[in-house]
């Protein structure tokens, strides 16, 4: 059975929690989606824009000092950092960017944390000639005011959020009101697996391209054989779901998800929901959430602005509740000394969400028997964080 | 037949419209909530949306997320309405809907949260982030225990779905007046009374119209179409610009019965 069903839920998760002023707009896109993923036209334009404007495909690197460090792994770098805009999120802005073409919507309007999909949707707006404008946690404009220029040189216009905990949770709040009150004119970019269905579905499928490609690059390098381990970052999880989904049938590939622990699981600051587990439905569906005893969404914690979100994907609570991926956690220290570790080991700085998966790998070399071999999604570059970590390392 | 039900009975019989009012339970604090219910009731409101508080709430304007996080500053939680309501119907047989985005009452069990709703004595429910599509468990819990289940019908609801709300719509159906979040505006789309019109073709369930009303001349106007006419935003501006002040609620009270006088 494929999922989403055809009312967009995976098992429990999913589904379509929405103002009734978005509903029909939803079941349009729903459509819409449909058919341009029949429609050859429409792959290959978007192929053509992977291919000739993002740099894809993206190379699958084999880290042999890492490798040798760790001495149990072997690893291979998915290097999506090297894409244009430097990070995973141009896959899914250029695929929505099209679709929005194809409604003849005139507006872009996204959420952004880290700001990397605020760039990312900036720039896919400018390469269509569309007005832009992002959402970001005023909190978020600090922590990364590079992006926030760079967003701005591309065109679009950058809105501080102050409402709420002025983060990820609060930039989407607002692209949702925005959203609810344009309507008619403007297509809304949601950056990762999560809203409400078509979305999570959406966004997996132009993020797959990572994992369809890893997976044959893998085949080619390693004698046709799949790897042990697939490794990724999850905040809300597209890049992990982008690289997991096209394994999902190979149940020896064992799927790791890597959340941020932020100060500690049980200091109450992470943004781990999947190791919590608890269920709510926040931004359109239902899926694991960070809350209180009263049904109150709580405010998440990590050093990287990306991974800075109470919610997760549905698709991710679903792989989490079949056990079909494991999710662990690694928290601010361990992410910095992950970061430290791939800059020192490989020459390649990653951002702070992907240092996270980084992170993680010391942890695996140790629990795994004989020597396995490991994808990890090096879902974006570092650059964006220098400035803010300068001061912690 | 719940006090919404009858209401409307009541009203339709004699030829009028309801005038329903929103406020937000805990704004300033929950001891003014319960003089103000009171208030609005001698103001001529006919039925009252209370307002339950949410950390996210992504389909109200500034005023109404404000007045939430003033409440929940209070400390303000399910339990605390649930007690809330409980006091008011020693006094007050006026219909009580709780207003609220779905994750609360997710979190608290779809059954056994309309049995704590019920027993505390609310009338209905209106949750604006879910759709009757989603609302399976809900719905059926609240159809045994008498409790209304309003859904909500939009400028941008198809044709084709405006019968599905209709069905599983009781109490009576909450047309949004515009494109957009809760706040007072100056001026409603006219084009919402042709939408209503089409949504009265496919039920004879009360239709009322919220979202922006502020003004006693749109509510005349308004109540031309639909069965009633909902009022929030305005009516919160008016408390926070009293708020601190001894006569609170007599002045809210005062500026109410301006907006529900075109309806007597």
């Amino acid at each position: 059975m494929s999922l989403p069903d055809k009312t967009g839920h995976f098992g429990e998760f999913g589904g379509r929690f929405l103002p009734e002023t978005l509903i029909s707009l939803h079941e349009e896109l729903t459509e819409v989606y449909a058919a341009a993923r029949k429609d050859p036209a429409f792959r290959k334009e978007f192929t053509h824009y992977l291919k000739e404007y993002a740099g894809r495909p993206t190379n699958l690197y084999l880290a042999e000092r890492l490798s040798a460090q760790l001495k149990t792994l072997k690893v291979y770098l998915k290097r999506e950092d090297l894409l244009h805009t430097g990070a995973h999120k141009i896959n899914n802005t250029l695929g929505q960017v099209l679709l929005a073409k194809r409604m003849g919507k005139t507006r872009i309007i996204a959420e952004t944390g880290a700001g990397q999909h605020g760039v990312a949707t900036a720039t896919a707006s400018a390469l269509m000639g569309l007005k832009c404008v992002i959402y970001m946690g005023e909190e978020d404009t600090h922590r990364q005011s590079l992006n926030v220029f760079r967003m701005k040189l591309l065109g679009a216009e950058v809105v501080p959020v102050t409402s709420g905990s002025r983060t990820l949770k609060d930039a989407m709040n607002e692209a949702i009101r925005d959203w609810v009150t344009n309507v008619r004119d403007t297509f809304y970019i949601i950056g990762s697996v999560a809203g409400s269905h078509p979305y999570p579905m959406m966004v997996r499928d132009f993020q797959s391209v990572i994992g369809r490609e890893a997976r044959r690059q893998f085949r080619a390098l390693e004698n046709n054989r799949l790897p042990d381990y697939v490794v990724a970052c999850v905040g809300g999880g597209s890049n992990a779901m982008g690289i997991f989904h096209p394994f999902y049938k190979d149940a020896r590939v064992n799927l790791i998800g890597v959340e941020a622990a932020g100060k500690g699981l049980k200091s109450g600051e992470h943004s781990a929901p999947l190791a919590i587990g608890e269920v709510g439905v926040l931004h359109g569906s239902k899926s694991n959430l960070m809350q209180t005893a009263d049904g109150q969404i709580q405010v998440a914690h990590s050093i990287a602005a990306g991974l800075d979100y109470p919610g997760v994907g549905p698709e991710h609570a679903y792989y989490r509740q079949t056990g079909r991926a494991e999710y662990v956690s690694v928290n601010d220290e361990e992410a910095l000394r992950g970061l430290k570790l791939l800059s020192a080991a490989e020459g390649i700085i990653p951002a702070l969400e992907t240092a996270h998966a980084v992170a993680y790998l010391p942890k695996l070399a140790k629990r795994v028997k004989g020597r396995k071999t490991v994808i990890l999604c090096l879902s974006g570059r570092g650059d964006k964080d220098v400035n803010a970590i300068k001061d912690m390392l | 037949m719940n006090r919404i039900d009858r209401t409307f009975k009541r009203l339709r019989s004699a030829g009028k419209k309801a005038f329903v009012a929103f406020i937000t339970a805990g704004d300033p604090d929950l001891a003014t909530t319960a003089e103000l219910v009171p208030a609005l009731e001698r103001a001529g409101v006919d039925i009252i949306e209370l307002g339950v508080p949410f950390s996210d709430p992504l389909a109200d304007g500034k005023t109404i997320q404000t007045a939430s996080e003033r409440a929940l500053a209070q400390g303000v939680t399910t339990e605390k309405i649930f007690q809330l309501v409980k006091r008011l119907r020693q006094k007050t047989d006026i219909p009580l809907a709780l207003m609220m985005y779905y994750n609360p009452i997710f979190h608290y069990g779809d059954a056994k949260y309309v049995a704590a709703a019920a027993a505390a004595g609310v009338d209905g429910l209106i949750i604006p982030d879910l759709p009757p599509e989603e609302a399976g468990l809900l719905k059926a819990a609240a159809d045994r225990a008498d409790i209304s289940t309003v859904f909500f019908m939009a400028p941008t609801t198809t044709a084709r779905r405006m019968p599905l709300i209709a069905r599983h719509a009781s109490g009576f159906i909450y047309f949004v007046s515009l494109t957009g979040v809760t706040g007072a505006r100056a001026q409603i789309p006219a084009a919402v009374k042709k939408q209503i019109a089409a949504a009265k073709k496919v039920t004879d369930k009360p239709v009322c119209i919220g979202f922006g009303i502020s003004r006693p001349e749109q509510v005349r106007d308004l109540a031309k179409t639909a069965d009633g006419v909902i009022v929030g935003s305005a009516i919160i501006n008016e408390i926070v610009r009293h708020t601190g002040k001894a006569d609170l609620v007599p002045r809210v009270e005062r500026f109410v019965k301006t907006l529900t006088a075109p309806l007597k």
